[in-house]
Protein backbone atom coordinates (compact mmCIF):
# COMPACT_ATOMS: atom_id res chain seq x y z
CA UNK A 1 0.00 0.00 0.00
CA UNK A 2 3.23 2.24 -0.07
CA UNK A 3 2.97 5.01 -2.24
CA UNK A 4 -0.70 4.84 -3.24
CA UNK A 5 -2.21 8.30 -2.33
CA UNK A 6 -5.23 8.37 -0.05
CA UNK A 7 -8.19 10.14 -0.88
CA UNK A 8 -10.43 9.22 2.41
CA UNK A 9 -10.27 11.54 5.59
CA UNK A 10 -7.71 10.27 7.56
CA UNK A 11 -9.38 9.82 11.52
CA UNK A 12 -9.72 12.96 13.33
CA UNK A 13 -9.54 14.75 9.67
CA UNK A 14 -13.38 13.54 9.75
CA UNK A 15 -16.03 16.31 8.54
CA UNK A 16 -13.68 18.44 6.61
CA UNK A 17 -13.84 18.62 3.24
CA UNK A 18 -10.63 18.34 2.20
CA UNK A 19 -8.44 15.33 1.69
CA UNK A 20 -5.55 14.45 3.69
CA UNK A 21 -3.42 13.68 0.87
CA UNK A 22 -3.26 15.34 -2.61
CA UNK A 23 -0.65 14.66 -5.36
CA UNK A 24 1.24 16.76 -7.31
CA UNK A 25 1.19 17.03 -10.46
CA UNK A 26 4.93 16.14 -11.13
CA UNK A 27 4.06 12.41 -9.16
CA UNK A 28 1.07 12.33 -11.45
CA UNK A 29 3.34 13.13 -14.67
CA UNK A 30 5.94 10.08 -13.52
CA UNK A 31 2.81 7.85 -12.39
CA UNK A 32 0.95 8.39 -16.13
CA UNK A 33 4.89 7.75 -17.79
CA UNK A 34 5.07 4.59 -15.82
CA UNK A 35 1.95 3.29 -16.87
CA UNK A 36 2.24 3.85 -20.22
CA UNK A 37 6.09 1.93 -20.42
CA UNK A 38 4.78 -0.52 -18.86
CA UNK A 39 1.37 -0.86 -20.88
CA UNK A 40 3.63 -0.88 -24.09
CA UNK A 41 5.60 -3.56 -22.64
CA UNK A 42 3.01 -5.79 -21.93
CA UNK A 43 2.14 -5.17 -25.57
CA UNK A 44 5.03 -6.33 -26.95
CA UNK A 45 5.09 -9.35 -25.15
CA UNK A 46 1.20 -10.12 -26.57
CA UNK A 47 2.65 -9.40 -29.64
CA UNK A 48 5.24 -11.74 -29.67
CA UNK A 49 3.15 -14.81 -30.22
CA UNK A 50 0.63 -13.10 -32.82
CA UNK A 51 3.73 -12.51 -34.50
CA UNK A 52 5.29 -15.74 -34.31
CA UNK A 53 1.78 -17.53 -35.47
CA UNK A 54 2.50 -14.88 -38.48
CA UNK A 55 5.36 -15.67 -39.18
CA UNK A 56 4.40 -19.51 -39.67
CA UNK A 57 1.96 -18.96 -41.70
CA UNK A 58 4.18 -16.59 -43.94
CA UNK A 59 7.12 -19.49 -43.82
CA UNK A 60 4.69 -22.18 -44.69
CA UNK A 61 2.89 -19.84 -47.73
CA UNK A 62 6.63 -19.07 -49.23
CA UNK A 63 7.90 -22.21 -49.24
CA UNK A 64 4.43 -23.47 -50.13
CA UNK A 65 4.74 -21.44 -53.30
CA UNK A 66 8.20 -22.79 -54.38
CA UNK A 67 6.80 -26.54 -54.12
CA UNK A 68 3.87 -25.43 -56.19
CA UNK A 69 6.43 -24.17 -58.63
CA UNK A 70 7.11 -27.78 -59.74
CA UNK A 71 3.84 -29.45 -58.67
CA UNK A 72 0.61 -28.69 -60.07
CA UNK A 73 -2.12 -27.55 -57.30
CA UNK A 74 -4.71 -30.14 -59.65
CA UNK A 75 -2.08 -32.88 -59.03
CA UNK A 76 -1.36 -32.41 -55.79
CA UNK A 77 -5.29 -32.76 -54.85
CA UNK A 78 -6.22 -35.62 -56.68
CA UNK A 79 -3.03 -38.04 -57.23
CA UNK A 80 -3.24 -40.70 -55.51
CA UNK A 81 0.10 -41.63 -54.60
CA UNK A 82 2.57 -39.57 -52.67
CA UNK A 83 6.47 -40.50 -53.46
CA UNK A 84 8.15 -37.66 -53.66
CA UNK A 85 11.57 -39.32 -52.29
CA UNK A 86 11.28 -42.22 -55.58
CA UNK A 87 12.88 -41.75 -58.71
CA UNK A 88 9.35 -41.61 -60.30
CA UNK A 89 7.72 -38.54 -58.01
CA UNK A 90 4.51 -38.31 -56.95
CA UNK A 91 2.97 -35.69 -55.41
CA UNK A 92 -1.15 -36.45 -54.33
CA UNK A 93 -1.89 -35.49 -50.76
CA UNK A 94 -4.64 -37.69 -51.01
CA UNK A 95 -2.83 -40.77 -49.23
CA UNK A 96 -1.87 -38.61 -46.34
CA UNK A 97 -4.77 -37.11 -46.17
CA UNK A 98 -6.91 -39.98 -45.93
CA UNK A 99 -3.97 -41.63 -43.01
CA UNK A 100 -4.83 -38.41 -40.93
CA UNK A 101 -8.69 -38.00 -41.27
CA UNK A 102 -8.72 -42.25 -40.68
CA UNK A 103 -6.90 -42.09 -37.04
CA UNK A 104 -8.34 -38.66 -36.43
CA UNK A 105 -11.98 -40.59 -36.38
CA UNK A 106 -10.63 -43.90 -34.87
CA UNK A 107 -10.04 -41.43 -31.88
CA UNK A 108 -13.44 -39.76 -32.09
CA UNK A 109 -15.01 -43.17 -32.00
CA UNK A 110 -12.74 -43.44 -28.92
CA UNK A 111 -13.37 -39.69 -27.05
CA UNK A 112 -16.88 -38.63 -28.27
CA UNK A 113 -18.84 -41.30 -26.43
CA UNK A 114 -16.40 -41.97 -23.50
CA UNK A 115 -15.89 -38.15 -23.50
CA UNK A 116 -19.45 -37.30 -23.72
CA UNK A 117 -20.66 -39.75 -20.40
CA UNK A 118 -17.50 -38.97 -18.32
CA UNK A 119 -18.34 -35.20 -18.84
CA UNK A 120 -22.49 -35.63 -17.81
CA UNK A 121 -20.74 -38.04 -14.88
CA UNK A 122 -18.86 -35.25 -13.39
CA UNK A 123 -21.08 -32.55 -14.05
CA UNK A 124 -24.16 -34.39 -13.09
CA UNK A 125 -23.59 -37.40 -10.88
CA UNK A 126 -20.51 -37.00 -8.98
CA UNK A 127 -19.70 -35.79 -5.69
CA UNK A 128 -17.65 -33.37 -5.01
CA UNK A 129 -15.33 -35.31 -3.15
CA UNK A 130 -15.49 -37.89 -6.51
CA UNK A 131 -15.13 -35.06 -8.52
CA UNK A 132 -11.58 -33.80 -6.75
CA UNK A 133 -10.26 -37.30 -7.28
CA UNK A 134 -10.87 -37.64 -10.70
CA UNK A 135 -10.37 -34.28 -12.53
CA UNK A 136 -6.55 -34.41 -11.49
CA UNK A 137 -6.18 -37.71 -12.84
CA UNK A 138 -7.57 -36.38 -15.92
CA UNK A 139 -4.94 -33.95 -16.06
CA UNK A 140 -2.20 -36.38 -15.39
CA UNK A 141 -3.65 -38.29 -18.40
CA UNK A 142 -3.11 -35.26 -20.47
CA UNK A 143 0.43 -34.57 -19.36
CA UNK A 144 2.05 -37.65 -20.10
CA UNK A 145 4.50 -37.15 -23.05
CA UNK A 146 2.81 -38.21 -26.37
CA UNK A 147 6.01 -40.69 -27.21
CA UNK A 148 5.30 -42.66 -24.47
CA UNK A 149 1.57 -43.07 -25.94
CA UNK A 150 3.31 -43.86 -29.16
CA UNK A 151 5.20 -46.56 -27.61
CA UNK A 152 1.72 -47.82 -25.88
CA UNK A 153 -0.06 -47.92 -29.25
CA UNK A 154 2.44 -50.14 -30.79
CA UNK A 155 3.69 -52.47 -28.03
CA UNK A 156 0.57 -52.51 -25.83
CA UNK A 157 -2.82 -51.27 -27.87
CA UNK A 158 -2.01 -52.95 -31.31
CA UNK A 159 -0.37 -56.15 -29.55
CA UNK A 160 -3.74 -56.44 -27.33
CA UNK A 161 -5.66 -55.89 -30.68
CA UNK A 162 -4.20 -58.68 -32.68
CA UNK A 163 -5.60 -61.02 -30.08
CA UNK A 164 -8.68 -60.39 -30.79
CA UNK A 165 -7.45 -59.71 -35.06
CA UNK A 166 -4.76 -61.61 -35.51
CA UNK A 167 -3.91 -60.81 -39.04
CA UNK A 168 -3.68 -57.51 -37.99
CA UNK A 169 -0.60 -55.70 -38.81
CA UNK A 170 2.07 -54.39 -36.47
CA UNK A 171 1.77 -50.89 -37.68
CA UNK A 172 -1.89 -50.16 -38.44
CA UNK A 173 -4.06 -46.58 -38.29
CA UNK A 174 -6.44 -48.39 -35.68
CA UNK A 175 -4.03 -48.94 -32.53
CA UNK A 176 -3.11 -45.06 -32.70
CA UNK A 177 -6.20 -44.04 -33.72
CA UNK A 178 -7.34 -45.53 -30.16
CA UNK A 179 -4.70 -44.20 -28.21
CA UNK A 180 -5.16 -40.71 -29.94
CA UNK A 181 -9.10 -41.15 -28.50
CA UNK A 182 -7.65 -41.65 -25.08
CA UNK A 183 -5.12 -38.63 -25.99
CA UNK A 184 -7.91 -36.14 -26.62
CA UNK A 185 -10.13 -37.53 -23.51
CA UNK A 186 -9.02 -34.84 -21.30
CA UNK A 187 -9.56 -32.04 -23.30
CA UNK A 188 -13.09 -33.12 -24.23
CA UNK A 189 -14.34 -34.13 -21.34
CA UNK A 190 -12.75 -30.73 -19.30
CA UNK A 191 -14.31 -28.76 -22.35
CA UNK A 192 -17.65 -30.61 -21.97
CA UNK A 193 -18.09 -30.88 -18.37
CA UNK A 194 -17.73 -26.83 -18.15
CA UNK A 195 -20.13 -26.25 -21.07
CA UNK A 196 -22.16 -29.03 -18.44
CA UNK A 197 -21.60 -26.98 -15.64
CA UNK A 198 -22.25 -23.28 -17.04
CA UNK A 199 -25.95 -24.79 -17.24
CA UNK A 200 -27.72 -22.39 -14.69
CA UNK A 201 -28.81 -24.52 -11.79
CA UNK A 202 -32.61 -22.89 -12.56
CA UNK A 203 -33.09 -25.27 -15.49
CA UNK A 204 -32.17 -28.42 -13.62
CA UNK A 205 -35.10 -27.41 -10.95
CA UNK A 206 -37.41 -26.74 -13.81
CA UNK A 207 -36.86 -29.86 -14.53
CA UNK A 208 -36.85 -31.64 -11.21
CA UNK A 209 -40.18 -30.25 -10.38
CA UNK A 210 -41.74 -31.62 -13.63
CA UNK A 211 -41.30 -34.90 -11.59
CA UNK A 212 -37.79 -35.62 -14.01
CA UNK A 213 -35.38 -38.12 -12.28
CA UNK A 214 -32.11 -36.92 -12.55
CA UNK A 215 -30.74 -38.91 -15.70
CA UNK A 216 -33.60 -37.34 -17.85
CA UNK A 217 -32.65 -34.21 -16.13
CA UNK A 218 -29.31 -34.18 -17.54
CA UNK A 219 -29.91 -36.10 -20.22
CA UNK A 220 -33.00 -33.67 -21.74
CA UNK A 221 -32.10 -31.12 -20.11
CA UNK A 222 -28.90 -30.22 -19.47
CA UNK A 223 -27.17 -31.89 -22.42
CA UNK A 224 -28.79 -30.18 -24.85
CA UNK A 225 -28.94 -26.66 -23.13
CA UNK A 226 -24.75 -27.40 -23.51
CA UNK A 227 -24.71 -28.78 -27.08
CA UNK A 228 -22.90 -26.03 -28.69
CA UNK A 229 -20.15 -26.24 -25.56
CA UNK A 230 -20.26 -29.86 -26.06
CA UNK A 231 -19.69 -29.88 -29.72
CA UNK A 232 -17.10 -27.29 -29.68
CA UNK A 233 -15.64 -29.34 -27.20
CA UNK A 234 -15.70 -32.28 -30.20
CA UNK A 235 -14.40 -29.91 -32.35
CA UNK A 236 -11.18 -28.74 -30.68
CA UNK A 237 -10.61 -32.58 -30.15
CA UNK A 238 -10.35 -33.16 -33.99
CA UNK A 239 -7.87 -30.10 -34.42
CA UNK A 240 -6.17 -31.73 -31.76
CA UNK A 241 -6.64 -34.91 -33.15
CA UNK A 242 -5.65 -34.38 -36.56
CA UNK A 243 -2.56 -32.32 -35.33
CA UNK A 244 -1.22 -35.72 -33.70
CA UNK A 245 1.79 -36.78 -34.55
CA UNK A 246 4.46 -38.78 -32.42
CA UNK A 247 1.42 -41.47 -31.95
CA UNK A 248 1.03 -42.08 -35.45
CA UNK A 249 4.46 -41.81 -36.69
CA UNK A 250 5.21 -44.42 -34.37
CA UNK A 251 2.32 -47.09 -34.26
CA UNK A 252 1.02 -46.56 -38.06
CA UNK A 253 3.60 -47.05 -40.53
CA UNK A 254 5.36 -44.56 -42.37
CA UNK A 255 3.94 -45.75 -45.86
CA UNK A 256 1.49 -43.30 -47.59
CA UNK A 257 -1.44 -45.59 -48.57
CA UNK A 258 -4.14 -44.06 -49.82
CA UNK A 259 -6.88 -46.62 -47.77
CA UNK A 260 -10.59 -45.98 -45.28
CA UNK A 261 -9.39 -48.92 -44.21
CA UNK A 262 -8.46 -48.61 -40.29
CA UNK A 263 -6.88 -52.15 -40.17
CA UNK A 264 -4.04 -51.22 -42.87
CA UNK A 265 -0.68 -49.21 -41.95
CA UNK A 266 -0.53 -45.89 -43.79
CA UNK A 267 1.65 -42.29 -43.19
CA UNK A 268 -0.18 -39.13 -42.10
CA UNK A 269 0.45 -35.25 -43.04
CA UNK A 270 2.00 -34.57 -39.69
CA UNK A 271 4.08 -38.56 -39.36
CA UNK A 272 5.59 -37.59 -43.02
CA UNK A 273 6.64 -34.32 -41.60
CA UNK A 274 8.39 -35.64 -39.29
CA UNK A 275 9.94 -38.72 -41.09
CA UNK A 276 11.05 -36.47 -44.04
CA UNK A 277 12.26 -33.70 -41.44
CA UNK A 278 14.36 -35.68 -39.60
CA UNK A 279 16.38 -37.42 -43.05
CA UNK A 280 19.01 -35.58 -44.43
CA UNK A 281 17.72 -33.83 -47.36
CA UNK A 282 18.92 -30.93 -48.87
CA UNK A 283 17.78 -27.41 -48.29
CA UNK A 284 15.18 -26.24 -51.54
CA UNK A 285 14.89 -29.45 -53.13
CA UNK A 286 12.04 -30.54 -54.14
CA UNK A 287 11.07 -33.03 -51.33
CA UNK A 288 12.29 -30.28 -48.59
CA UNK A 289 9.49 -27.95 -49.80
CA UNK A 290 6.72 -30.72 -50.10
CA UNK A 291 7.03 -30.89 -46.21
CA UNK A 292 5.96 -27.32 -45.94
CA UNK A 293 2.42 -27.86 -48.66
CA UNK A 294 2.07 -30.91 -46.05
CA UNK A 295 2.31 -28.57 -43.48
CA UNK A 296 0.23 -25.98 -44.81
CA UNK A 297 -2.63 -28.36 -45.63
CA UNK A 298 -2.77 -29.78 -42.24
CA UNK A 299 -2.15 -25.75 -40.65
CA UNK A 300 -5.13 -24.88 -42.42
CA UNK A 301 -7.11 -27.98 -41.19
CA UNK A 302 -6.21 -27.33 -37.45
CA UNK A 303 -6.43 -23.25 -37.66
CA UNK A 304 -10.15 -24.04 -39.34
CA UNK A 305 -11.26 -26.31 -36.58
CA UNK A 306 -9.83 -24.12 -33.95
CA UNK A 307 -11.44 -21.21 -35.07
CA UNK A 308 -15.08 -22.92 -35.46
CA UNK A 309 -14.54 -24.50 -32.14
CA UNK A 310 -13.99 -21.02 -30.38
CA UNK A 311 -16.54 -19.75 -32.01
CA UNK A 312 -19.14 -22.44 -31.00
CA UNK A 313 -17.47 -22.13 -27.28
CA UNK A 314 -17.86 -18.19 -27.72
CA UNK A 315 -21.88 -18.73 -28.75
CA UNK A 316 -22.98 -21.03 -25.54
CA UNK A 317 -21.61 -18.89 -23.22
CA UNK A 318 -23.68 -16.04 -24.76
CA UNK A 319 -26.98 -18.20 -24.30
CA UNK A 320 -27.63 -17.73 -20.37
CA UNK B 1 -56.74 -3.49 -12.68
CA UNK B 2 -59.09 -3.01 -10.04
CA UNK B 3 -60.68 -6.47 -9.26
CA UNK B 4 -63.13 -6.68 -6.56
CA UNK B 5 -61.89 -9.78 -4.36
CA UNK B 6 -63.79 -12.98 -4.58
CA UNK B 7 -66.15 -13.35 -2.04
CA UNK B 8 -66.31 -16.63 -1.63
CA UNK B 9 -64.02 -16.83 1.69
CA UNK B 10 -66.01 -14.58 4.03
CA UNK B 11 -68.43 -17.20 4.76
CA UNK B 12 -65.70 -19.65 5.45
CA UNK B 13 -64.17 -17.07 7.48
CA UNK B 14 -66.21 -16.28 9.82
CA UNK B 15 -66.22 -19.96 11.10
CA UNK B 16 -62.98 -19.81 12.57
CA UNK B 17 -60.80 -18.34 9.95
CA UNK B 18 -59.85 -21.83 9.50
CA UNK B 19 -60.54 -23.20 5.14
CA UNK B 20 -61.98 -26.02 4.11
CA UNK B 21 -61.84 -28.46 2.56
CA UNK B 22 -57.65 -28.63 2.41
CA UNK B 23 -55.64 -29.74 -0.46
CA UNK B 24 -52.65 -29.89 1.91
CA UNK B 25 -51.30 -28.77 5.25
CA UNK B 26 -48.05 -27.41 6.54
CA UNK B 27 -47.47 -28.95 9.81
CA UNK B 28 -45.22 -27.41 12.44
CA UNK B 29 -42.38 -27.38 9.59
CA UNK B 30 -39.23 -26.59 10.06
CA UNK B 31 -36.70 -26.30 8.05
CA UNK B 32 -32.43 -26.94 8.00
CA UNK B 33 -29.94 -25.11 6.00
CA UNK B 34 -26.94 -27.65 7.23
CA UNK B 35 -27.17 -26.60 11.42
CA UNK B 36 -29.19 -22.72 10.56
CA UNK B 37 -32.95 -23.23 11.14
CA UNK B 38 -34.47 -20.98 8.06
CA UNK B 39 -38.57 -22.25 9.02
CA UNK B 40 -39.53 -22.22 12.44
CA UNK B 41 -42.40 -24.35 13.20
CA UNK B 42 -44.37 -22.93 10.41
CA UNK B 43 -48.49 -24.29 9.95
CA UNK B 44 -50.56 -23.29 6.81
CA UNK B 45 -53.44 -24.48 5.61
CA UNK B 46 -53.97 -24.49 1.77
CA UNK B 47 -57.41 -24.63 0.65
CA UNK B 48 -58.55 -26.61 -2.04
CA UNK B 49 -59.25 -24.32 -5.26
CA UNK B 50 -58.29 -21.29 -3.56
CA UNK B 51 -55.26 -19.06 -3.82
CA UNK B 52 -52.94 -18.48 -0.67
CA UNK B 53 -50.23 -15.69 -0.36
CA UNK B 54 -46.82 -15.75 1.19
CA UNK B 55 -45.97 -12.77 2.03
CA UNK B 56 -42.77 -11.02 4.32
CA UNK B 57 -39.75 -9.21 3.68
CA UNK B 58 -37.05 -11.07 1.56
CA UNK B 59 -35.01 -13.41 3.70
CA UNK B 60 -38.17 -14.48 5.83
CA UNK B 61 -38.53 -17.73 4.75
CA UNK B 62 -41.44 -18.01 2.07
CA UNK B 63 -39.36 -19.14 -1.10
CA UNK B 64 -38.12 -21.80 1.53
CA UNK B 65 -41.06 -22.83 3.05
CA UNK B 66 -42.96 -22.84 -0.31
CA UNK B 67 -39.96 -25.71 -1.79
CA UNK B 68 -40.44 -27.69 1.25
CA UNK B 69 -43.77 -28.34 -0.97
CA UNK B 70 -42.08 -30.04 -4.05
CA UNK B 71 -39.06 -31.54 -1.90
CA UNK B 72 -36.87 -29.12 -4.05
CA UNK B 73 -34.70 -29.00 -0.83
CA UNK B 74 -33.61 -32.55 -1.36
CA UNK B 75 -31.46 -31.39 -4.27
CA UNK B 76 -28.71 -30.05 -2.40
CA UNK B 77 -27.13 -31.84 0.33
CA UNK B 78 -27.38 -30.33 4.13
CA UNK B 79 -30.85 -29.80 3.86
CA UNK B 80 -33.48 -31.49 7.03
CA UNK B 81 -37.13 -30.87 7.13
CA UNK B 82 -39.00 -31.84 10.15
CA UNK B 83 -43.04 -31.60 10.96
CA UNK B 84 -45.04 -32.68 8.16
CA UNK B 85 -46.53 -31.46 4.92
CA UNK B 86 -50.08 -33.26 4.61
CA UNK B 87 -51.09 -33.53 1.40
CA UNK B 88 -54.77 -34.38 0.62
CA UNK B 89 -56.75 -36.43 -0.02
CA UNK B 90 -55.26 -39.38 1.46
CA UNK B 91 -53.45 -36.68 3.85
CA UNK B 92 -49.85 -38.45 3.62
CA UNK B 93 -47.22 -37.04 5.20
CA UNK B 94 -44.85 -35.81 1.84
CA UNK B 95 -41.40 -35.30 3.54
CA UNK B 96 -41.80 -38.90 5.16
CA UNK B 97 -38.27 -40.12 3.77
CA UNK B 98 -40.40 -42.98 2.31
CA UNK B 99 -41.86 -40.69 0.03
CA UNK B 100 -40.43 -40.92 -2.92
CA UNK B 101 -40.02 -37.24 -4.19
CA UNK B 102 -40.40 -37.61 -7.69
CA UNK B 103 -43.60 -39.01 -6.89
CA UNK B 104 -44.71 -35.77 -4.94
CA UNK B 105 -43.23 -34.06 -7.64
CA UNK B 106 -45.45 -35.34 -10.27
CA UNK B 107 -48.61 -34.46 -8.53
CA UNK B 108 -47.21 -30.41 -8.00
CA UNK B 109 -46.06 -28.08 -9.87
CA UNK B 110 -43.97 -25.07 -9.80
CA UNK B 111 -43.70 -22.15 -11.56
CA UNK B 112 -39.90 -20.40 -10.70
CA UNK B 113 -39.23 -16.59 -9.74
CA UNK B 114 -37.49 -15.71 -13.46
CA UNK B 115 -38.96 -18.05 -16.55
CA UNK B 116 -36.78 -20.99 -17.02
CA UNK B 117 -37.85 -22.64 -20.36
CA UNK B 118 -35.84 -25.58 -21.56
CA UNK B 119 -33.97 -24.88 -24.56
CA UNK B 120 -36.23 -26.77 -26.26
CA UNK B 121 -39.23 -25.84 -28.82
CA UNK B 122 -42.43 -24.52 -27.23
CA UNK B 123 -43.87 -27.95 -27.78
CA UNK B 124 -41.24 -29.59 -26.68
CA UNK B 125 -41.37 -27.03 -23.23
CA UNK B 126 -44.85 -27.83 -22.80
CA UNK B 127 -44.65 -31.72 -23.42
CA UNK B 128 -41.46 -32.25 -20.92
CA UNK B 129 -44.03 -32.96 -18.12
CA UNK B 130 -45.68 -35.50 -20.14
CA UNK B 131 -42.92 -37.23 -21.74
CA UNK B 132 -41.16 -37.71 -18.42
CA UNK B 133 -44.25 -39.34 -17.48
CA UNK B 134 -44.09 -41.65 -20.40
CA UNK B 135 -46.68 -40.06 -23.00
CA UNK B 136 -45.96 -40.94 -26.52
CA UNK B 137 -49.16 -40.64 -27.84
CA UNK B 138 -48.53 -37.91 -30.60
CA UNK B 139 -52.33 -37.43 -30.45
CA UNK B 140 -52.33 -37.01 -26.44
CA UNK B 141 -49.72 -34.57 -26.48
CA UNK B 142 -50.84 -32.60 -29.03
CA UNK B 143 -54.28 -32.12 -27.29
CA UNK B 144 -52.78 -31.34 -23.95
CA UNK B 145 -49.83 -29.16 -25.17
CA UNK B 146 -52.68 -27.21 -27.03
CA UNK B 147 -55.10 -27.36 -23.79
CA UNK B 148 -52.12 -26.11 -21.55
CA UNK B 149 -50.93 -23.43 -23.95
CA UNK B 150 -55.03 -22.34 -24.49
CA UNK B 151 -54.84 -22.19 -20.41
CA UNK B 152 -51.84 -20.27 -19.81
CA UNK B 153 -53.79 -18.06 -22.40
CA UNK B 154 -50.85 -18.08 -24.86
CA UNK B 155 -51.98 -19.98 -27.38
CA UNK B 156 -53.15 -17.55 -29.86
CA UNK B 157 -49.67 -15.83 -29.57
CA UNK B 158 -47.28 -18.98 -30.24
CA UNK B 159 -49.65 -21.49 -32.09
CA UNK B 160 -48.20 -20.90 -35.31
CA UNK B 161 -44.57 -20.90 -33.98
CA UNK B 162 -44.66 -23.67 -31.51
CA UNK B 163 -41.28 -24.99 -33.02
CA UNK B 164 -39.70 -22.06 -31.86
CA UNK B 165 -37.30 -22.32 -29.40
CA UNK B 166 -38.94 -21.51 -26.07
CA UNK B 167 -36.08 -19.34 -25.70
CA UNK B 168 -36.79 -16.89 -27.99
CA UNK B 169 -40.56 -15.98 -26.81
CA UNK B 170 -40.45 -12.22 -24.54
CA UNK B 171 -40.16 -12.28 -20.92
CA UNK B 172 -43.60 -12.29 -20.01
CA UNK B 173 -44.40 -15.52 -22.61
CA UNK B 174 -41.68 -17.16 -21.02
CA UNK B 175 -43.43 -17.07 -17.85
CA UNK B 176 -46.71 -18.03 -19.50
CA UNK B 177 -44.50 -20.39 -21.44
CA UNK B 178 -43.63 -22.16 -17.55
CA UNK B 179 -47.13 -22.19 -16.59
CA UNK B 180 -48.24 -23.90 -19.50
CA UNK B 181 -45.82 -26.61 -18.89
CA UNK B 182 -46.81 -26.83 -15.05
CA UNK B 183 -50.26 -27.14 -16.48
CA UNK B 184 -50.01 -29.72 -18.88
CA UNK B 185 -49.77 -32.36 -16.38
CA UNK B 186 -53.08 -31.18 -14.02
CA UNK B 187 -51.37 -30.71 -11.38
CA UNK B 188 -53.57 -30.97 -8.13
CA UNK B 189 -51.52 -27.58 -6.39
CA UNK B 190 -49.71 -25.14 -8.45
CA UNK B 191 -46.99 -23.64 -6.45
CA UNK B 192 -45.33 -20.06 -7.79
CA UNK B 193 -42.81 -18.47 -6.42
CA UNK B 194 -42.28 -14.79 -6.90
CA UNK B 195 -43.89 -15.55 -10.71
CA UNK B 196 -44.36 -12.40 -11.65
CA UNK B 197 -41.30 -10.66 -9.92
CA UNK B 198 -39.20 -10.25 -13.36
CA UNK B 199 -41.87 -9.33 -15.32
CA UNK B 200 -42.97 -5.85 -16.90
CA UNK B 201 -46.69 -4.13 -15.15
CA UNK B 202 -48.68 -5.93 -18.58
CA UNK B 203 -46.89 -9.14 -18.21
CA UNK B 204 -47.70 -9.03 -14.59
CA UNK B 205 -51.50 -7.88 -14.94
CA UNK B 206 -52.03 -10.94 -17.46
CA UNK B 207 -50.45 -13.43 -15.38
CA UNK B 208 -53.11 -12.31 -12.32
CA UNK B 209 -55.83 -12.36 -14.34
CA UNK B 210 -54.43 -15.56 -15.67
CA UNK B 211 -54.36 -17.35 -12.14
CA UNK B 212 -57.93 -16.10 -11.43
CA UNK B 213 -59.66 -17.72 -14.19
CA UNK B 214 -56.99 -21.12 -12.71
CA UNK B 215 -57.69 -21.37 -9.35
CA UNK B 216 -61.12 -23.12 -10.42
CA UNK B 217 -59.15 -25.80 -11.79
CA UNK B 218 -56.02 -26.46 -9.46
CA UNK B 219 -55.13 -25.15 -5.70
CA UNK B 220 -52.62 -22.17 -5.86
CA UNK B 221 -49.80 -21.61 -3.33
CA UNK B 222 -48.16 -18.14 -4.27
CA UNK B 223 -44.94 -16.25 -2.76
CA UNK B 224 -44.81 -13.03 -3.52
CA UNK B 225 -43.01 -9.53 -2.03
CA UNK B 226 -45.51 -7.53 -3.50
CA UNK B 227 -48.41 -7.15 -0.73
CA UNK B 228 -50.43 -5.21 -3.38
CA UNK B 229 -50.54 -8.53 -5.72
CA UNK B 230 -51.50 -10.44 -2.73
CA UNK B 231 -54.42 -8.47 -1.27
CA UNK B 232 -55.61 -8.43 -5.40
CA UNK B 233 -55.19 -12.01 -6.35
CA UNK B 234 -55.23 -13.93 -2.77
CA UNK B 235 -57.99 -15.99 -0.62
CA UNK B 236 -55.60 -16.30 2.49
CA UNK B 237 -52.81 -14.67 3.29
CA UNK B 238 -49.89 -16.16 5.78
CA UNK B 239 -47.64 -13.44 6.67
CA UNK B 240 -44.52 -14.66 7.51
CA UNK B 241 -41.44 -12.98 9.04
CA UNK B 242 -37.89 -14.42 10.05
CA UNK B 243 -38.56 -17.88 9.29
CA UNK B 244 -41.97 -17.77 11.75
CA UNK B 245 -45.49 -17.61 10.54
CA UNK B 246 -46.97 -14.05 11.86
CA UNK B 247 -50.62 -14.22 11.32
CA UNK B 248 -52.40 -16.38 8.76
CA UNK B 249 -55.96 -15.24 7.63
CA UNK B 250 -58.23 -14.07 4.20
CA UNK B 251 -56.56 -11.82 2.57
CA UNK B 252 -59.31 -9.28 3.43
CA UNK B 253 -59.41 -9.93 6.90
CA UNK B 254 -55.70 -9.49 6.81
CA UNK B 255 -55.31 -6.87 4.98
CA UNK B 256 -58.43 -4.59 6.50
CA UNK B 257 -57.74 -5.42 9.93
CA UNK B 258 -54.69 -7.39 10.82
CA UNK B 259 -54.84 -8.61 14.37
CA UNK B 260 -51.08 -8.75 14.86
CA UNK B 261 -48.63 -6.03 15.47
CA UNK B 262 -46.14 -6.67 13.33
CA UNK B 263 -48.30 -8.08 10.46
CA UNK B 264 -49.90 -4.31 10.61
CA UNK B 265 -46.58 -2.70 10.60
CA UNK B 266 -45.86 -4.56 7.49
CA UNK B 267 -48.73 -3.98 5.45
CA UNK B 268 -48.78 -0.23 6.37
CA UNK B 269 -45.20 -0.06 4.88
CA UNK B 270 -43.88 0.37 8.31
CA UNK B 271 -40.58 -2.25 7.64
CA UNK B 272 -40.27 -4.82 4.85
Amino acid sequence: MKGRTVLVPEQGTAGSSKPLLVEGEGRRRVRRIRELVIEGGLLVAALVSVATTTMILAVLVVESLGFFDTVSLYDFLTDTLWTPLFDDPHYGILPLLAGTIVTSMVGLLVAIPIGTVSAMYLSEFASPRVREIIKPVLELLGAVPTVVYGYFALLVVTPALQWIWPDLPGFNMLGPGIVIGIMILPLVISLSEDAMRAVPMMLREGSYAMGATHLETAWRVVVPAATSGIVAAYVLGISRAVGETMVVAIAAGQNPNLTWNPMEPAATITAYIVQVALGDLPHGSIGYRSIFAAGLVLAMMTFTFNILGHVMRKRFREVY
Amino acid sequence: MARSLDSSHVGSAEKGEWPKPLKAEACELSFYYGSRLVLKRVSVPIAQGNITALIGPSGCGKSTFLRCFNRMHDLYPGTRYEGAILLYPEGRNILDRQVDPIEVRMRLAMVFQKPNPFPKSVYENVAYGLRVRGVRDRRVLDEKVEQALRSAALWEEVKDRLSALGTSLSGGQQQRLCIARALATDPELLLLDEPTSALDPIATGNIEELLQDLKRRVTILIVTHNMQQAARISDWTAFMYLGELVEFGPTKRLFTTPTNKQTEDYITGRFG
